[in-house]
């Protein structure tokens, strides 16, 4: 997703007030981006703190900066920034966590963002971008950036299935209707899910819906989601996250507040590393029963 | 160009300086410009009357940190009336030295007698460290050392990056450079030449609990800062001469820095180089007494 990105940020070059930061990462990725943007193109070091604080200077001056680390590089070390020099100010400030989730694999713990967007939705004027297919990213920066306020832009691996016609970038979007229980996806976990979901009968797969702005707010939950939900009578929420400010627990909350509580309520999320082993982003994903088989085991389950 | 100021109740303004705008320059009326010798008689007036300010703002909210704000005055009162021009901008990175700016910005008309009041009480726009967007001179929310350095960073990339003049003065402590942060915001300052950006170092040598020696003996910081390539100035920070004379100069080639000799409590006998002004309020006697050495100056 990120050469997506830099393909569609070098075509914001032409803005004046466009900048990007990057915390000394983005090789084989952001050098177009370096190209376009001359001077306004900083690789601020591995020096993150300083880069969200320098982001935010810039951005009282009228810049609206991009800023480039992996997920867990960018949210949870500088957190601080984000919210004293970004947030407090509502500044625009986009910040671009590559990786999410379990995404950096077998690099380990250190690399892996599981607490990202649960940590940051308690901040002031954020708002949390998560696109869940490669051709989401250019309309999602597009929306970040007209938005104007502080972002977080979460970016994982497409796994848009071949032969799916993907209906355009928004919040909400039902991707496939079934027969079987109501099924939200937060993120590029949808990808292969969706992938399996369309190959199992009409009547008894998921009703797929992917989540991809947040947070979760009652009011802006689709009547049409809120009608699958009453008439599976069990709804299922699964995203790449643990569960401690996650998404599941967002939309508990929504649904509940707007008299809308599914009669049955499954949550699957990142349950950390149960196993004490690590492996790749697939193996960590089927330690937490994320994986596509599980999902479908869960919601074809009589 | 005209600043467009909107402010969100919640949550502030988001970017109050659109191109070009400024904040907390001094407004030419109330600038000390007189000749000389009258000069130096309106630069002690001022002083002693901002100082008497601060302490009575301090006693009547019943408010502490009054050692770090009575090292910080003397450097604030110079910069914002004898050096910042229009183009310039502020960045309070101590933020706990709230109480000494806010004087300084009623000594420039930009705050009331009133609002001076309201220092510290519920529904004020006072706080005890700078709140976000609620005073349209103060540029930041500070208040966690570590901050300042590199906000003021990106007001002077994004300076030179639009082309526009001007500096960005940002008021430090020493304290805060245990913080790592801080050495970031110094390596970038330096790396990019950002000569626009000028951190003053109050150099008061007390922190949260203990000396700066006792605690994180960083040696001779003017010689860390000379060791990154800035050129450094050391003065004594409570001479408004030698302030304005270290701040008053054309953009330096390289980056610069001024580490200013404080003395924590500075004016009020009781009050120097003890740990316990970092977070007191004064007794009414205290309070007295403070008032008449601070008239005597």
């Amino acid at each position: 997703m990120r050469t997506i990105l830099a393909a569609a940020l070098v075509r914001r070059c032409e803005d004046k007030d466009f900048a990007f930061l990057t915390g000394d990462l983005g090789f084989m990725a952001l050098e177009p981006v370096r190209a376009a943007a001359g001077a306004r193109f900083i690789n601020a070091g591995v020096a993150e703190q300083n880069m969200v604080s320098v982001a935010a200077g810039m951005a009282r001056l009228g810049f609206r900066p991009w800023v480039y680390s992996i997920a867990p590089f960018i949210y949870a070390r500088a957190f601080e920034q984000i919210r004293n020099d970004v947030c407090f100010h509502k500044l625009p400030v986009f910040l671009v966590g590559n990786g999410g989730g379990y995404a950096y694999g077998v690099m380990g713990a250190t690399h892996h963002a599981l607490q990202d967007y649960g940590a940051l939705l308690g901040l002031p004027n954020l708002k949390v971008y998560v696109p869940a297919f490669a051709a989401d990213v250019p309309v999602a920066a597009e929306r970040i950036a007209r938005a104007g306020g502080p972002a977080y832009f979460r970016l994982g691996s497409d796994e848009t299935p071949k032969n799916f016609v993907l209906p355009a970038y928004a919040s909400w979007r039902r991707l496939l209707v079934g027969g079987g229980p109501t099924l939200i996806i937060v993120g590029p976990l949808a990808g292969g899910i969706l992938g399996a979901a369309m190959q199992r009968p009409t009547e008894i797969r998921p009703t797929l819906w992917v989540l991809s702005e947040l947070p979760v707010l009652a009011d802006e939950i689709p009547a049409a989601l809120v009608e699958d939900i009453q008439r599976s009578g069990h709804l299922v929420v699964v995203e790449e996250h643990v569960a401690e400010g996650g998404a599941g627990q967002a939309l508990a909350y929504a649904l509940l507040l707007r008299g809308a509580a599914p009669q049955h309520f499954s949550h699957r999320h990142a349950l950390g590393y149960p196993s004490g082993f690590y492996g790749s982003q697939n193996y960590h994903r089927k330690e937490c029963g994320l994986d596509p088989q599980s999902i479908l085991a869960l919601t074809e389950k009589p | 160009m005209a600043q467009k100021t909107t402010f969100d109740p919640r949550w502030g303004a988001g970017p109050i300086l659109a191109r070009g705008g400024v904040s907390c320059v001094a407004d030419p009326e109330n600038r000390v410009t007189t000749p000389d010798a009258q000069q130096e008689v309106a630069v002690k007036e001022l002083h002693r009357r901002a100082r008497l300010r601060l302490l009575r703002m301090h006693y009547e909210s019943g408010v502490g940190h009054l050692g770090g704000n009575l090292s910080a005055l003397d450097l604030l009162l110079t910069l914002h009336h004898r050096v910042m021009g229009k183009d310039d901008l502020f960045v309070l990175s101590k933020g706990h030295a709230a109480g000494a700016l806010y004087v300084t910005l009623w000594s420039l008309g930009r705050l009331s007698d009133e609002e001076l009041v309201q220092f510290h009480k519920d529904h004020t726009r006072l706080v005890g460290h700078p709140q976000a967007d609620a005073i349209p001179d103060i540029v930041f929310a500070t208040g966690s050392l570590g901050h300042g350095l590199g906000l003021s960073a990106g007001l002077g990339l994004g300076k030179r990056l639009r082309g526009q003049p001007g500096r960005v003065f940002c008021l430090m402590s020493d304290g805060e450079w245990n913080e790592g942060s801080t050495w970031e915001s110094l390596i970038f300052v330096a790396h990019h030449g950002l000569a626009a950006v000028v951190p003053i170092i109050d150099l008061n040598g007390l922190q949260g609990f203990g000396t700066t020696t006792e605690v994180a003996d960083l040696g001779c910081l003017a010689d860390k800062l000379r060791g990154f390539g800035l050129e450094v100035r050391e003065i004594d920070g409570h001479d408004p001469e030698a302030i304005r004379d270290a701040l008053s100069v054309e953009m330096p080639v390289r980056p610069m820095a001024v580490v200013a000799r404080t003395v924590k409590g500075h004016g009020v006998s009781f009050m120097e180089n003890r740990m316990e002004w970092h977070y007191l309020p004064m007794s009414a006697e205290q309070y007295a007494q403070a008032v008449e050495e601070a008239k005597r100056r």
